[in-house]
């Protein structure tokens, strides 16, 4: 079992959780991820890992209630455990395995997206923990789903805030934030790492391919097992067949065929599990908004 | 009594069966085992135990079964086989101690398969415990994968007093047996739960949802968790796809995909979460036992289920068992047929399968027929769902985290056949991850094999004992 040491509510229906899980706090780097499974009859879950300490022995995970299962785990509380938490799974960001001095001659951007600036973050982290500081822009829809900023402040250098709405930064989506950047500031980018909903991966990679920005997209797909047996997760990269989880989760932005990994993410959604989510939305008055600062319905 | 006739086996009516995932073949009772055993020549050389990979001892056995000391025919099973209730369900009898059978010559073998099987459940139903434990020396050892191979090398070692830790990658243990094999086949609550019982009965510790290669690597168990030796069974778990147009629509899956939600995530029943989405009409293409598997599983899941394969009934690699319960429940087969494309419609779902006929020429490598297209035959067949069971091959996570650690062009790490020694000292190997998708029970050889080899490694000195020390 796997102890939930602290949660904490960070947007609507977006949470945090420090869970206790001494080998994958020892063992994970940037960019890789975990699968939870609340209890017996559960799900297998693909989570991101926002944040791990190998000393403590914990991880953090961070997730945004979209169905009964992100749901069951939302009513955990702290004392509780997880059924399983195994990791951790995928490649480690390309940038960890890079020379320190290639890394700090780059200059990165990071675009995160609604829940995916979780992820964004441990690479941020482990960046600044090497002494480069990198940009982020951080998108959601209203100020209210904005996560992470003050963490973010802490270990990037610039932050900046897109919001579809205004409430907050940037009036519109992330991908405006960064024309803006570019066209208006002067800024300039030789990399870009952009994590979110999958629409909101395509207009930004649409964008920076004009812009001539190299661009790495972190996808979260359907899995089963997250050790390569299921092939649910196969996504096609430069006409290549790849699996999300032991090819990626990190793939060329500028290669992923979005289209196919936007239908294939669609396979299970079903008018039951539509119905069961409209259902939930009014007993629990749990809203389900993807708040992607792309506006999409995902 | 007909001694060239077998007593038959009990099974459910396949019109009751397809409605449930319960298991099809019931087994025999007290009394149909007695007479089956009593067929038995108990030959002063038996040709069975030659063809065992596991060497039990089958006429003694099969005595005891005739003379009603089902415990003591528990017991020589034991000796040599940690897992009867599996094998006697799923080893391939009739290419093994079956086919050998003296009986089998002018009549029908012995039913070696379903007596083991009715010894293990009778032993199961009455708690017969079989653990036996020598004192040893409490040295550790490592076992990755918690399947066949690492279940009978772990229990043989644990019996010999080693203190044992299995590591699995999912969050329950099994291996194949649990995510592979139906229900229908292969109980999971009774049989292989009990199993594996068994085994943590002897000592063994067996730690989920540690994916060795990720969560940790054998050199950190090595180095930082004082182990002295692993073995790595790690199975073959990739599952291959056709590479051809319209493999990635909506609604194709490997077999391994379905099987797993099915089986180990128990998307069949409304109180688990996880999801199943099979069509109307589902295609499997394949022939061996995974596309028995699958196409039986779909067929339960209320899909008309037709299997495809391209070479004809003779050459199927799937057990006669199971192509035979496969028709009686309705499968429907299409063979000498090859897709060479799957149709999608406009939201990019499946809608079809493109196919060509094939026809059988010379002999290849595998003894078996070549299959060849006949140009021009191409045809299409409605279907909603596709599923891919075109076999595995094992996955690099090991391989490609442990130095020196060889493998061949399959990605199969290279071990050596009698003892599973690699090329790394301490580090032992068998099961698929050495040869490739093969059988439980050869699995099962590789694993004993290697617990042997461990044993004398470990008991010998152990770390450097067997290579040449420099200066030395």
């Amino acid at each position: 079992m796997y102890r939930l040491l602290e949660k904490r509510l960070l947007a609507t229906n977006i949470y945090y959780m420090k869970v206790e899980a001494p080998r994958i706090a020892r063992s994970c780097l940037p960019g890789q991820f975990v699968i939870v499974k609340t209890d017996d009859k559960g799900e297998r879950i693909p989570l991101t890992i926002c944040d791990y300490d190998a000393q403590a022995g914990t991880i953090a995970i961070v997730f945004q209630t979209v169905g009964s299962s992100t749901y069951q785990m939302a009513l955990l509380e702290e004392g509780n455990a997880f059924q399983d938490v195994v990791g951790p799974l995928g490649n480690p960001s390309d940038m960890t395995g890079e020379a320190l001095e290639d890394l700090k001659k780059e200059s990165i951007l990071f675009i995160g997206g609604g829940v995916g600036t979780a992820p964004v973050y441990p690479q941020v982290k482990w960046l600044c923990e090497k002494g480069i500081a990198s940009d982020v822009i951080i998108g959601a829809r209203s100020k209210e789903q904005l996560i992470l900023v003050e963490e973010m402040q802490k270990v990037a250098g610039n932050v900046y805030i897109a919001t579809d709405d205004g409430t907050a930064g940037f009036h519109g989506m992330v991908t405006g934030r960064l024309k803006q950047l570019v066209q208006e500031e002067g800024k300039h980018y030789s990399k870009a790492i952009v994590i979110g909903p999958m629409p909101m991966m395509r207009a930004a990679c649409q964008l920076t391919k004009e812009l001539g920005i190299p661009t790495i997209v972190s996808i979260n797909t359907i899995m089963v097992d997250g050790t390569g047996m299921c092939g649910a997760c196969r996504v096609t990269v430069g006409g290549k067949v790849k699996f999300a989880c032991v090819d990626g989760p990190e793939f060329d932005g500028h290669l992923l065929d979005f289209d196919e990994a936007i239908r294939r993410q669609g396979m299970y959604k079903t008018e039951e599990g539509r119905a069961r989510l409209k259902e939930l939305e009014r007993e629990q008055g749990i809203q389900h908004s993807c708040g992607c600062g792309h506006g999409g319905d995902k | 009594m007909d001694r060239m006739k077998r007593v038959p086996v009990r099974e459910q009516e396949p019109e009751a069966r397809v409605h449930n995932f319960d298991e099809v073949c019931l087994g025999y009772n007290e009394e149909e085992a007695k007479e089956e055993a009593a067929r038995c020549l108990n030959c002063k050389n038996p040709l069975c135990v030659s063809k065992c990979p596991v060497y039990i001892k089958i006429p003694e056995f099969i005595q005891h079964v005739k003379e009603g000391d089902f415990e003591e025919a528990a017991r020589t099973i034991a000796k040599d086989n940690a897992l009867p209730a599996i094998c006697g369900r799923v080893c391939p009898q009739e290419s093994q101690c079956e086919g050998k059978c003296i009986l089998g010559i002018k009549g029908e073998p012995v039913s070696i398969g379903k007596l083991e099987r009715f010894v293990a459940d009778w032993s199961r139903e009455h708690k017969v415990d079989l653990t036996q434990k020598e004192e040893g020396s409490g040295r550790k050892v490592a076992i990755i994968g918690s399947g066949p191979a690492g279940l009978t090398c772990a229990g043989d070692l644990a019996k010999k007093g080693y203190d044992v830790t299995i590591f699995e990658a999912l969050h329950e243990p099994g291996g194949v047996l649990v995510y592979g094999i139906p229900e229908f086949r292969l109980p999971k609550d009774t049989v292989i739960r009990h199993e594996i019982e068994n085994v943590k009965k002897l000592g063994v510790k067996i730690e989920t949802d540690v994916i060795v290669g990720k969560t940790v690597t054998i050199d950190e168990l090595f180095d930082e968790e004082g182990y002295e030796a692993a073995f790595i069974g790690s199975g073959a778990g990739l599952p291959k796809f056709m590479n051809i147009p319209g493999e990635n629509a909506n609604g194709v899956f490997s077999a391994n995909e379905v099987l797993t939600r099915v089986n180990l995530m128990k998307a069949f029943r409304e109180d688990y979460e996880t999801p199943v989405k099979l069509g109307r009409k589902v295609a499997v293409v394949g022939g061996g036992n995974v596309a028995m598997d699958a196409a039986r599983t779909a067929l339960r899941l209320g899909s008309e289920t037709h299997i495809v394969y391209r070479r004809s009934e003779e050459e199927l690699p799937a057990r006669v068992e199971e192509v035979q319960h496969a028709k009686e429940e309705g499968v429907i087969f299409n063979l000498l047929v090859n897709p060479v494309e799957i149709l999608e419609d406009e939201n990019g779902w499946v809608r079809g399968v493109r196919c060509i006929r094939m026809e059988l020429g010379e002999p290849d490598e595998s003894g078996r027929r070549r299959p060849v297209e006949v140009k021009g035959s191409e045809f299409d067949m409605d279907f909603d769902t596709v599923i891919m069971a075109l076999g595995t091959s094992p996955n690099s996570l090991i391989s490609s985290t442990t130095k020196g650690l060889e493998t061949n062009k399959w990605r199969c790490i290279v071990a050596d056949e009698q003892t599973g020694q690699t090329s790394r000292e301490g580090i032992y190997a068998g099961g698929d991850a050495v040869t490739g998708a093969a059988t439980v029970i050869l699995a099962m050889e590789a694993g004993k094999k290697a617990a042997k080899a461990i044993d004398e490694y470990l008991t010998s000195g152990g770390k450097g004992s067997v290579k040449d020390q420099p200066g030395d």
